[in-house]
């Protein structure tokens, strides 16, 4: 059976080639989305956080952990609604760009 | 016999999620589709925030949903509020926030005291790593809101001094899980203030690298974080993240020429270029012939910069050239890619300004048609159109431009005589065809407008 440290290790590799392709073919246009969505995903550290939170049993624990759920939240919530915001607009121009 | 617990539920909706945000950013490589997978990837992201309730053990869940509340509606309420022209900040901030909470994520691992491990390890490396995101983030946060100056904050043997600070920290971490706890305060500080002193000296113009630089460095302490939690969703998710920021922070560099080290470590823009003078004088025009010059054009190309943004011209901008079209005049954008304060930031002030995006040009997409155009508007850009980067000595030098000298004429919109944020003199301003329109770009702009307005068809 191969080891959990090293069966983490490949399905890091992966993903790093994984996002490298995805990435690339993103046009400049989308840029700033693209930055604000991927701000977005690192948002699950909101899972890590709970995770951290709800297994803490000193005080210390629980209050660093309750401060990285308010951060994880606000990192969620802020890059999805801003990512969103942007994707809107460039779906708004589309649309003018069409006939009346 | 087949066995099927919560857990295994948990982890195949992190399966599903992580697959989610894949497609998510796979869909974001055209406009039509980016919408949908950014939705579809929200979706998932609240999902698996939900299932995570069910994890068995998880206690204090009334915190957790309090700390989710509270941090979801700050975040929400800002996010709606704040004007496109803030974005930058917005997205600097909120990345930040994900630093923050994988450093504290990292901390409450190494609470648990000395830990000689690859767990332990990574708590460090995702410790510091996530530390240094976040204050990097508030103060790039601080600098484009305008509440810190943005020009490069420099003293002696800054680079030498940062270097000691993140070595300290780095030893602080390793005495962490080697020794004793009472290193864990030195750590987190020495982490925070390296990531506080590396982003002074950085200027506004280089923000576009260093926000890019800050998300793939969330990402990298996410994955760690999930690494050593064993969140095969975070390692996903962070990795993901890392690899794409990476790419984002490459590009940003190369479109200025200069790696990623020279944009952290060389202060750009704190010095002045010194022994060169450029022959000839800045020749100033008014509105009214600018105007003119236009409307009898066949093509104009509008070439728009970081002070568009500041005079929040961009509406006046998509006014005037609706009045263009109108007239039979082309009208094209020119963006360059760092042009503004984070990568794209010119093609979402235009767009939001009702700019159809297949008006909007990549610098290799409109730098042919610069010889054929009649007119080029530059709107508040400066470093981005300086045909210094040709000329060799130039702290410019190879740094690739929109090349709107090769124009028939160029219009300079520009608030005063000023240089540029490298503080490089512009040689563009003393060619035989550029003149320089003074003043407020939403005022000049207005100007332009009433004139062609004033016009006879």
């Amino acid at each position: 059976m191969i080891s959990t440290t090293w069966a983490v290790l490949y399905v890091a590799v992966l993903a790093a080639f994984a996002g490298y392709e995805v990435i690339r073919r993103v046009p400049v246009l989308l840029h700033t989305p693209l930055m604000s969505g991927s701000n977005f995903i690192h948002g699950i550290v909101l899972v890590g956080a709970m995770f951290a939170l709800g297994t803490a049993t000193t005080l210390p624990e629980q209050i660093l952990g309750f401060v990285a759920v308010v951060m994880g939240a606000m990192n969620v919530t802020g890059g999805y609604v801003v990512t969103e915001r942007i994707l809107e607009i460039f779906d708004r121009s589309k649309a003018k760009k069409g006939p009346p | 016999m087949i066995s099927f617990s919560i857990t295994d539920a948990i982890e195949g909706v992190y399966l599903l999620t992580v697959v989610f945000f894949v497609l998510g950013l796979q869909r974001m490589s055209s406009p039509a589709t980016a919408r949908s997978g950014i939705v579809a990837a929200g979706v998932a992201m609240l999902i698996a925030t939900l299932v995570t309730f069910l994890t068995p053990g998880l206690s204090n869940l009334l915190w957790i949903a309090a700390g989710i509340a509270i941090g979801g509606s700050l975040g929400f309420v800002a996010a709606k509020k704040v004007a496109m022209t803030d974005m930058p900040q917005m997205v600097a901030i909120y990345n930040g926030m994900g630093g923050g909470a994988a450093a504290g994520i990292a901390i409450v691992e190494l609470l648990t005291g000395p830990n000689f491990s690859t767990t332990g390890g990574l708590s460090v490396a995702g410790g510091l790593i996530g530390a240094v995101s976040f204050s990097g983030s508030v103060i790039a946060f601080l600098k484009l809101q305008g509440w810190m100056r943005q020009r490069p904050i420099t003293y002696p043997l800054q680079q030498p001094t940062n270097l000691i600070v993140l070595g300290a920290a780095i030893v602080a971490g390793a005495l962490v899980v080697s020794y004793s706890g009472m290193f864990l305060l030195p750590f987190v500080l020495l982490a925070l203030g390296f990531g506080l002193l590396m982003t002074l000296p950085i200027g506004g113009a280089d923000m576009p690298v260093v926000i890019s630089l800050y998300n793939a460095l969330t990402g990298i302490a996410v994955a760690m974080d999930g690494f050593a939690l064993g969140n095969y969703a975070m390692v996903v998710a962070g990795t993901l993240v890392g690899a794409a920021g990476s790419l984002l922070t490459l590009v940003m560099a190369k479109a200025m020429n200069r790696s990623i080290s020279n944009v952290l470590f060389s202060a750009f823009g704190a010095t002045e270029e010194t022994g060169t003078t450029i022959a000839g004088a800045m020749k100033p025009i008014e509105a009214d012939d600018v105007a003119v010059m236009m409307a009898y054009a066949q093509k104009v190309v509008i070439a728009p910069g970081y002070g568009m943004a500041v005079a929040q011209a961009q509406g006046k901008v998509k006014e005037l050239a609706d009045l263009l079209e109108a007239r039979g005049v082309a009208v094209k954008f020119a963006i360059h890619p760092v042009a503004g304060r984070m990568p794209g930031h010119m093609n979402v002030l235009l767009a939001e300004a009702g700019v159809p995006y297949d008006r909007l040009f990549d610098r290799d997409e409109i730098n042919p048609e610069f010889p054929t155009a009649d007119v080029v508007l530059v709107i508040g850009a400066n470093d981005v159109v300086n045909p210094a980067a040709r000329r060799a000595g130039s702290p410019l030098q190879g740094m690739p431009i929109l090349d709107v000298d090769q124009a028939k004429n160029v219009i300079v919109l520009k608030r005063g005589q000023g240089k540029g944020f490298a503080g490089i003199e512009n040689d563009l301003f003393y060619k035989d065809n550029a003149r320089m329109l003074y003043g407020d770009a939403q005022a000049t702009v207005g100007q332009l407008i009433q004139s062609l307005k004033a016009m006879k068809e």
